[in-house]
């Protein structure tokens, strides 16, 4: 193979597929659970300063956190899901199209779970912020921007499904 | 970048902000308004007030209770949260807070050499000082003969030092050059106080870019209006405005050679959101020109609370609370001299 054919679309396919696998699993639950936790302090602090001078605005505000927590939730069933869809492939099998085809749908699962739940997260974080914060002033506010939440908490669920189905086909070539 | 604020804001600022969010919600509305002015006696006011925010501070008051001290109460519920928010700031909200006070700081250095220029008492001075305006050497002011060592000897430690450049002079000072004293000192801290905000960027540039350009407008109208008649030549008076606004430059070319109320008036016109303002007066009456001024600032302090994320609401909480206690102060001293009907003059509601 020296010499023939030396481009970057050769060197890309020759990158053994469970690298790209094993990076779609690090990425799925790792860049949720980044959203999660970014969306969790911005609620967090907003809602700890406006329940000084409101405190009956904490219990029902903490949906905004739980919201953002569901979030890392997907991330981490969805890594789960995907690890248990990498299989060992015989080394001659390794660089077939089926494998490729396989490593890149178990990466491309990771990405696609990985960001909707990043964006979920932060979108979903922003809104609780603004939802303790208009609470905190007039209670007859937390329904209406809860519906809100509840819409953009659909973002992550979006994430997941189309995730799941991406690696229901993810199959190794049989060995043998 | 603009926009995108909402991500990174809350990681130092999201608590303060929530907090003065939380103190805005004290401000007292027209109802507070329309119980106080119906009051017959100071008493009645402190009742009031016990009922508001303000009642740990009066509760301790003995009769018979004077103005001064309702307001020195008020003041000391401002400067305790002032300082509880400036104690958790990081940079830049410290730097912020620090300027909202500077403008104070003006007042009290001039409030203390006027009073000397008078001969009056220094203590006597220190306790009308207002209190977010407190530096350490304030005392040693009274002892300063002219501006260079006004600047020599106390203000070179302050952060007022950078504003003096434009005016260090040898001549003495009397009440004339300590008036072009206070609007060359205040000039050049809006210039420096919008430098920092533009610096900041994003929603805080954009909504005290526009707070402050009202503000130089509004300093612009009043020195033109208070230096007529007087000695100031028309290029002093220029050296006074400040060089951003919606006045700048053009509005103080015409200002500048403005002789009476009615050429300012007519000078001031062209702007749309002046002419509001000065709409609501009727031709040669000028008092009621503060009231509007007043009525149009708060109205744009109020609209800073709308966007989330950014400092302009500690700048317009800050302001909406000393307006709250020049209405409080106008309330006491028309019930404590029995001239309710004049109450409404003065009182700018704020929601």
């Amino acid at each position: 193979m020296v010499g023939s054919s030396s481009s970057w679309s050769t060197a890309l396919v020759r990158i053994s597929p469970y690298t790209f696998a094993a990076i779609g699993i690090a990425i799925s639950i790792g860049v949720s659970v980044l959203g999660a936790a970014w969306g969790i302090y911005i609620t967090g602090s907003s809602l700890i300063g406006a329940a000084i001078k409101a405190p009956r605005i904490t219990s029902k505000n903490l949906i905004s956190v739980i919201f953002c927590e569901a979030v890392a939730i997907y991330g981490v069933i969805v890594a789960i899901i995907l690890q248990t869809k990498l299989e060992s492939v015989p080394s001659s099998k390794i660089y077939d199209p089926e494998s490729l085809r396989a490593g890149y749908a178990i990466f491309a699962s990771g990405i696609i779970v990985g960001f909707a739940n990043l964006v979920c997260g932060l979108c979903v974080g922003i809104i609780g912020s603004s939802c303790a914060l208009s609470d905190a002033q007039n209670s007859s506010l937390f329904v209406k921007i809860l519906v809100i939440e509840i819409f953009g908490s659909a973002l992550g669920l979006f994430g997941v499904i189309v995730g799941i189905i991406m690696s229901a086909q993810a199959t190794w070539p049989s060995k043998g | 970048m603009y926009g995108f604020e909402a991500l990174t804001f809350n990681i130092h600022g999201g608590y303060l902000e929530a907090i003065v969010r939380g103190h805005r919600s004290g401000l007292l509305t027209a109802s507070d308004y329309n119980n106080l002015c119906q009051c017959e006696t100071l008493e009645d006011i402190k009742m009031h007030l016990s009922a508001t925010e303000y009642g740990p501070y009066l509760q301790n008051e003995p009769s018979p209770l004077h103005t001064t001290t309702i307001v020195e109460k008020c003041t000391l519920k401002l400067v305790d949260e002032y300082k509880h928010m400036l104690t958790q700031a990081t940079e830049p909200l410290s730097t912020f807070l620090e300027y909202i006070t500077y403008g104070h700081m003006i007042d009290n250095v001039v409030l203390i050499v006027t009073g000397t220029l008078h001969e009056r008492d220094v203590q006597e001075l220190l306790e009308k000082c207002h209190p977010l305006g407190m530096f350490d050497s304030i005392a040693t002011l009274a002892v300063a003969q002219n501006m260079r060592e006004l600047y020599r000897l106390v203000l070179v430690d302050t952060p007022l030092a950078p504003y003096f450049s434009e005016c260090i002079t040898s001549e003495d000072l009397d009440d004339m050059n300590i008036e072009i004293m206070r609007n060359t000192l205040y000039k050049a801290y809006l210039e420096d106080f919008y430098r920092f905000c533009q610096k900041i960027g994003g929603a805080t540039a954009e909504i005290m870019c526009d707070i402050l350009a009202f503000e130089a407008d509004r300093r612009a109208v009043n020195i033109t209006i208070n230096s007529i008649g007087t000695e100031l030549t028309r290029d002093e008076r220029r050296k006074l405005y400040s060089n951003f606004g919606l006045l700048y430059p053009y509005g103080h070319e015409e200002l500048a050679v403005c002789e009476d109320i009615d050429q300012v008036r007519s000078a001031m016109e062209k702007y749309p959101p002046y002419q509001s303002i000065f709409s609501k007066l009727s031709y040669g009456e000028s008092q009621m020109l503060d009231k509007a001024f007043y009525e149009e600032e708060v109205k744009r302090l109020c609209l800073a609370f709308e966007q989330q994320f950014h400092y302009g609401v500690f700048f317009a909480y800050m302001r909406l609370k000393e307006q709250e206690i020049r209405n409080l102060m106008w309330v006491s001293e028309c019930v404590a001299q029995n001239q309710k009907s004049r109450v409404h003059d003065s009182v700018v509601f704020i929601f």
